[in-house]
């Protein structure tokens, strides 16, 4: 034990001690024993994370700016953009379904790209910002209830549905979301928080210490 | 014979959720904390299986009126309707939108029910400390968790309609109480996926050598 050169680590789903491998570029390490994803390599995934981060942020606010959809029947229009839709949930006497619903799209996924952005920006540039691992620590916790993708799905469904009794009109953020939904899968492929710890361990001397 | 698979918890070292880092803790000791980037770290979730039957068998109990009341309100000047999602699964496919219909089962029907059994499953399993099938259970329990956020479908499309459909006399659409409980089944089950620790599936192996 006290003579290992190579690094150990755990598997986070079956405990299983492991020696630290290096990856060619883009290889995933998975686990001998319950064969779960243990690590990644993602070739430059600071400065690729920062632009996907950076052009979700521009089309995060577009989607939320202009109306996703909106109806027409016998000359009554509507359109609504998403924090339309949920004030009006909030309205109803829906409150709860309103706040879940403001959490998971509009709340949580603006949390999640402002704290990306803090983070790689500076890292980009040489240096480091303070408070990196509460951070990362509340990336990992905030991630699995962001879920523009699966709101993506509802608008589809949600067109379907109207098409049958109003015409329908597109709006802009119709197609921000899906670009949206498509850089948050780009984010979350190249993103490697394994990355930020490493860069830390290198540049200790950077601002502050480890 | 073989060998036992070396655990970081058999050799008394805690690996940090968050950076990853391996660090020797003292069991008595209770909560100790990752020297990198100062997160709690246990060997094992704390009370995972008590917290996760917990959040299961409320989500259980939300899951019938869930199904039963009424999620979505549509009214006009001349009609009213009230659709439950299994009511509104049918009438989609009645009007021959066959794709969406079985899109929208699996992610507010199949999905749901198939992340309470599997986990009600996997707890029992690592309850009786099973030895049974480690592999295809530690896959069951990446499924559920890759799986679960897409029942949220059913709630996106509410919203999105209560929103736009909203013309006074001549259609207006309106959430239902079904809303409130399947909203919170999904959120239940997601909180008792996070709070399931899988290494509870492979402790039972490991220490009877096994692997």
């Amino acid at each position: 034990m006290a003579h290992q050169i190579e690094p150990l680590i755990a598997c986070r789903e079956c405990d299983l001690l492991l020696r630290e491998i290096p990856l060619f570029p883009n290889d995933v390490a998975s686990c001998r024993g319950c064969g779960a994803q243990l690590y990644r390599n993602t070739p430059n995934s600071l400065n690729r994370t920062l632009v996907f981060s950076l052009t979700a942020a521009i089309l995060f606010i577009i989607a939320n700016a202009y109306p996703i959809l909106g109806i027409e029947i016998q000359g009554t229009r509507n359109a609504t953009n998403l924090y339309g839709a949920v004030y009006s949930l909030w309205n109803h006497e829906m409150r709860i379904i309103a706040l879940l619903v403001f959490a998971t799209t509009i709340l949580i996924p603006a949390v999640e790209l402002t704290m990306m952005i803090y983070l790689l920006l500076p890292l980009c540039l040489r240096r480091k910002p303070p408070g990196i691992a509460l951070n990362l620590r509340i990336l990992q916790g905030i991630k699995p209830w962001g879920m523009i993708e699966v709101f993506m799905l509802g608008v589809l469904v949600s067109l379907v549905k109207l098409n049958d009794s109003f015409s329908i009109i597109p709006g802009v953020a119709l197609w921000a979301f899906g670009g949206l939904t498509f850089m948050f899968a780009t984010v979350a492929a190249s993103f490697n928080p394994r990355d930020v710890w490493a860069h830390l361990d290198r540049e200790p001397d950077g601002k502050g210490s480890t | 014979m073989k060998q036992a698979e070396p655990t970081a918890a058999g050799l008394g070292l805690r690996s940090c959720h968050i950076c990853g880092l391996l660090s020797r803790s003292d069991e008595s000791a209770g909560a100790t904390h990752c020297p990198r980037c100062r997160t709690q770290i246990h060997s094992r979730k704390p009370n995972s299986v008590s917290h996760c039957w917990a959040l299961i068998i409320a989500a259980y109990i939300l899951y019938l009126p869930a199904n039963l009341l009424p999620i979505m309100e549509t009214g006009s000047l001349f009609t009213y309707r009230e659709d439950t999602i299994m009511s509104g699964v049918v009438h989609l496919w009645k009007t021959g939108f066959w794709g969406i219909s079985t899109i929208v089962f699996i992610a507010s029907i199949m999905v749901p029910l198939f992340k309470l059994i599997a986990l009600t499953l996997l707890l029992i399993s690592v309850q009786c400390r099973s030895t049974w099938w480690p592999m295809q259970r530690a896959k069951l329990y990446r499924l559920v968790e890759l799986v679960g956020r897409w029942s949220m479908l059913d709630i996106y499309v509410v919203t999105l309609l209560a929103g736009l459909v909203q013309l006074r006399s001549l259609a207006t659409v309106k959430a239902g109480a079904g809303a409130i409980a399947f909203g919170a089944v999904v959120v239940l089950t997601m909180f008792a996926a996070m709070k399931f620790d899988p290494r509870l599936i492979w402790d039972p192996l490991r220490k009877e050598n096994i692997l």
